[in-house]
C-alpha cells in the first residue's frame, strides 16, 4: 500500500539506500525468532489492523487511542536515515512517518514526565518468538528515551518505508526510529507509551547491562564487550568485497544530538 | 547392517560434505542475504560443532548396534570437524573481522578465547590422528585424545556465549553433548574423560 508523504531533505542522507528486499528480509525482531530471516517468514502471523496504543502516566491526555486517531491531523514526512545495528552492520532506509515530538506533545506531558517508555505488543499466539521455551527476554519488549531525546527533531515515529506501509517484519504498524542510537532502541509494533519520572528499565539492559546500556548511542569509542564498534558493514555487503565503513559517533548525527549529552561520560553512560 | 565398510565410509564422507555444499548452493542461488559473510561464518561454526558431536556418537553407536563400522569412520568425522573449524576460523577472520582488531579480539573477548582454545585442541588431535603418530605416541595416544572432551565443552561454551537472548538451540545441543559424556562415564567411569593422565602400568 503506497503512502503519500513530503520528502524532508534537511533530515535525509544522500548515501545510497539499502535495497527494499534487504531492508525487509534481513531483520532483528525477536518476537518472531532470532534468525535474520525469521521476521520476514513469520511476522505475517501478526494482525496489525485494528491497532490501538495505550498512552498513560504523567500526561494530560492519557487513554487508549486508535492508531488512526493517534496520527490523524499530521502530514507524513519521508526521511532517509542511517540505521546502525549494535551487531556492527548498517543500512540506509527511507522512512515515512511523523516527528515523535509532534505526537507526544498532543498528550500534554506533565512537568514530572522525565522519560518516555515504550512497549511492543505481547501476544504469544501471534508472535512465535514469545513462545520460545529458553528465551531470556522477559516479554513484552521494552524501550525508553529521556524526554528531551524523545522531543529531539530526529526522533521519528514511522508507519512506512520506501513509500509503502511498513511490512510487519519492520515493526508494523507503528515503530520508533532514533537514528543516532543502536537499532534495538527503535522499538517495533508499539502498543504502549508511558510518561514517567523514573528512568525505565529496558529489555536489553535488563538481560546484559554490561553489553547494552540505556542510552545506546552509536559510539565507535565504546566497544561492545564481545566485538568492536569501530567499523560497520554497510549492507548489502559482498563476500569478496565486504562493504566496511568507519562507524561515526552518534551515527553521524552529532550536530543534532551531541548537545543532549554534554558533560556526560559516554563510556559510562553507554 | 550388511553395508560393506568402504561403501559406508563413502556415504559418511558425502554426508559430511553436506553443510559445505549447502552453503555453496545458497551462495550460488543468492540465498544468503545482504550479509553473507556473517551467515557463512555462523553456519561453518555450527557444522564443526555438529561434526564433533557426531564424532563422539561413533563409540556409543558401535556399542549399541554391535556394528564396528561406526568406529571405522570416527577419525574421518574428527578430521571433518577440524576441516570445518578451519573454515569457520578463516571465515571469521576474513568476513567478520576483515583481519583487523586481531589482538583485542583474541585476548579480550572471552567467547573468542574459548573458541580459539577449542580450535587449538582440535588441531593437536588432528595432527596426531594418523597411524604414524599413533604408533609413535603408543600408550600416550589415548590419554592425549581424551582432550576431545575438553574441546567439545569449550566449543559449546563458545556457542552458548554468542546467544543474545534465545538459548534454545544451545540447550538442545548441550543436552546431546551431556548425554554422550554421560554414557562414557557410565561405561568407562569418570577417569575415562580425564585427558593426559597416563594409565597405570599393569
Amino acid at each position: 500500500q503506497s503512502l503519500p508523504s513530503t520528502f524532508v531533505p534537511e533530515y535525509s542522507t544522500r548515501e545510497e539506500q539499502t535495497p527494499y528486499e534487504d531492508a525487509t528480509r534481513y531483520n532483528n525482531f525477536y518476537e518472531f525468532g532470532t534468525g535474520k530471516g525469521d521476521p520476514a517468514r513469520y511476522a505475517g502471523e501478526m494482525t496489525v489492523e485494528p491497532w490501538s496504543v495505550v498512552v498513560e502516566g504523567a500526561c494530560g491526555k492519557p487513554g487508549t487511542y486508535a492508531l488512526e486517531d493517534l496520527l490523524k491531523p499530521v502530514e507524513y514526512q519521508e526521511r532517509v536515515y542511517r540505521l546502525r545495528c549494535v551487531e556492527a552492520w548498517s543500512m540506509v532506509i527511507p522512512w515515512i512517518g511523523v516527528p515523535l515530538a509532534e505526537v507526544l506533545r498532543r498528550f500534554e506531558p506533565g512537568s514530572n514526565a522525565k522519560f518516555v517508555a515504550f512497549e511492543t505488543l505481547y501476544d504469544p499466539e501471534q508472535m512465535r518468538g514469545q513462545r520460545s521455551l529458553f528465551s531470556t527476554i522477559d516479554w513484552p519488549y521494552r524501550e525508553g528515551l529521556r524526554l528531551d531525546e524523545a522531543m529531539n527533531e530526529l526522533s521519528f515515529l514511522a508507519v512506512g518505508l520506501y513509500g509503502k506501509t511498513l511490512p510487519n517484519q519492520n515493526g508494523a504498524p507503528l515503530r520508533l526510529v532514533v537514528p543516532w542510537k543502536y537499532g534495538f532502541k527503535s522499538i517495533k509494533s508499539i502498543v504502549k507509551i508511558r510518561f514517567q519520572e523514573m528512568r525505565p528499565v529496558t529489555t536489553w539492559e535488563s538481560i546484559a547491562p554490561n553489553e547494552y546500556g540505556f542510552y545506546a548511542n552509536v559510539n565507535p569509542e565504546v566497544d561492545h564487550p564481545r566485538w568492536s564498534q569501530k567499523r560497520e558493514r554497510r549492507l548489502p555487503s559482498g563476500l569478496l568485497s565486504p562493504h566496511w565503513i568507519e562507524t561515526r559517533k552518534f551515527n553521524g548525527y552529532g550536530e543534532q544530538v551531541a548537545h543532549l549529552y554534554r558533560g556526560m561520560d559516554l563510556s559510562k553512560f553507554y | 547392517m550388511a553395508l560393506p565398510i568402504p561403501l559406508f565410509k563413502g556415504v559418511v564422507f558425502v554426508l559430511a560434505l553436506l553443510p559445505l555444499s549447502g552453503i555453496a548452493w545458497d551462495l550460488y542461488s543468492a540465498g544468503l542475504g545482504p550479509d553473507p559473510g556473517q551467515i557463512i561464518t555462523e553456519r561453518l561454526g555450527l557444522a564443526a560443532f555438529q561434526c564433533l558431536l557426531l564424532t563422539l556418537c561413533m563409540t556409543p553407536f558401535a556399542r549399541w548396534t554391535g556394528w564396528s563400522a561406526w568406529v571405522r569412520v570416527r577419525r574421518m568425522l574428527g578430521l571433518f570437524t577440524f576441516f570445518y573449524a578451519c573454515l569457520h576460523l578463516l571465515a571469521f577472520l576474513q568476513f567478520v573481522l576483515g583481519w583487523s582488531d586481531l589482538g583485542t579480539t583474541f585476548t579480550q573477548r572471552p567467547y573468542i578465547v574459548l573458541g580459539a582454545l577449542s580450535f587449538l585442541l582440535l588441531a593437536m588431535l588432528a595432527a596426531t590422528s594418523f597411524q604414524m603418530a599413533m604408533r609413535r605416541l603408543g600408550r600416550r595416544w589415548k590419554p592425549l585424545h581424551r582432550l576431545v572432551y575438553l574441546a567439545v565443552l569449550l566449543a559449546w561454551g563458545h556457542y552458548l556465549w554468542q546467544a543474545r537472548s534465545d538459548i534454545t538451540p544451545m540447550v538442545a545441543y548441550g543436552m546431546v553433548m551431556l548425554l554422550l559424556l554421560a554414557v562414557r562415564v557410565r561405561w568407562f567411569g569418570w577417569a575415562s574423560l580425564v585427558p593426559l593422565r597416563r594409565p597405570a602400568r599393569g
